[in-house]
């Protein structure tokens, strides 16, 4: 291993490295906003399931609330974009 | 950039365009500048051609499109978030609604296939048009000092916390809003366009190597262009109706 290792141009290393960090990191921020999201649309589904009156009303404030919980999301990607060799 | 052994082109070939005419002036124009033309020839070809002809009472054909275009923004972003005051603000946001949905749905034209809204100029200058638009409106409603006051110190909180919420407020609302509706949209156009080239990619290698094994990926193409196509119209909705509550909020602020 450590032979290997030895005998790796660095530079080889750091952009390995820097492809696992990639992943590993949009990995790592698509998990809070998964469970926002399954939070939101639930919840967005069960009120609309109680009064589908005020369907409309809902739809409208479950698509924000998505929005803003995607971002965090979409910074992760942002990033996993950045970090590409 | 090698996945599954397949020749993945480097993500900057995806969506760096060389120039088609004009080379080298600052009027270059490569295929992003186009689809932008397309998006606005589109825009103003659908309700200057409604708006034109001699209105009929049962509108068909392009005026029905216009009419409810316009009635979709009225109902479901101005009516949902600003409210009946909001009405002058329907030529905005229908407009805005109109001209990002044509410039993301080139993503599934076929030939054309490139979302213009997955290069950050046009999203970010859209984002800060907005941000222009909404502090107007905070200090034209409320006055320059109110408009602060309201933003920076939300009613309801105890005086102490006063300490943290401000800095987080000032950030959010004045740095933060344009960017991240700039970053939501073009992160979303980039992301949808990659999964889309993906498949493509994957379909073509494996129909190559084995005509058989080229199916799942092309079903799953077929199915992800009709995502796409939802999501194109979702991120102009989003856009939009972000833009509205961001102008909501500054002309009614909370109590």
């Amino acid at each position: 291993m450590l032979n290997v290792l030895a005998e790796t141009d660095p530079g080889e290393m750091v952009e390995g490295l820097k492809a696992i960090g990639a992943g590993l990191g949009y990995g790592l921020a698509a998990i809070g906003p998964g469970i926002g999201i399954g939070t939101v649309v639930g919840n967005a589904i069960s009120s609309m399931a109680r009064q589908p009156e005020s369907a409309g009303m809902v739809r409208t404030t479950m698509f924000l609330g998505i929005a803003f919980t995607e971002a965090l999301a979409l910074i992760g990607f942002v990033v996993f974009i950045l970090l590409l060799p | 950039m090698n996945v599954l052994a397949l020749e993945f082109p480097p993500v900057n070939h995806l969506f760096d365009w060389p120039s088609i005419l004009f080379e080298g002036t600052p009027f270059a124009l490569n295929k992003v500048g186009l689809t932008y033309l397309f998006a606005m020839a589109a825009t103003i070809a659908i309700f200057g051609f409604a708006g034109a002809k001699k209105n009929r009472l049962v509108p068909a054909g392009v005026q029905h499109v216009a009419e409810s275009g316009v009635n979709f923004v009225e109902d479901s972003v101005v009516m949902q978030t600003i409210g009946p005051e909001g009405r002058k603000f329907l030529p905005l946001l229908t407009t805005m609604f109109f001209f990002i949905f044509f410039s993301n749905i080139t993503e599934v034209i076929p030939f054309w296939q490139f979302p213009a809204n997955s290069r950050m100029a046009m999203p970010i200058t859209l984002a800060l048009m907005v941000w222009v638009i909404y502090n107007f409106q905070g200090i034209k409603h409320q006055g320059a000092g109110g408009y602060l006051k309201n933003s920076l110190f939300p009613p309801g909180v105890p005086k102490a916390l006063y300490v943290i919420v401000t800095p987080i407020e000032f950030v959010s609302t004045f740095v933060v809003r344009p960017f991240s509706l700039a970053i939501r949209l073009w992160a979303n156009m980039v992301a949808g366009h990659l999964l889309l080239v993906t498949f493509a990619i994957l379909s073509a290698t494996l129909w190559d190597s084995t005509y058989i094994g080229a199916a799942l990926p092309f079903a799953m193409l077929v199915a992800m262009t009709g995502f796409e196509i939802l999501v194109s119209a979702l991120q102009a909705f989003i856009f939009t109706i972000l833009t509205a509550v961001y102008i909501g909020g500054s002309m009614h602020p909370e109590h």
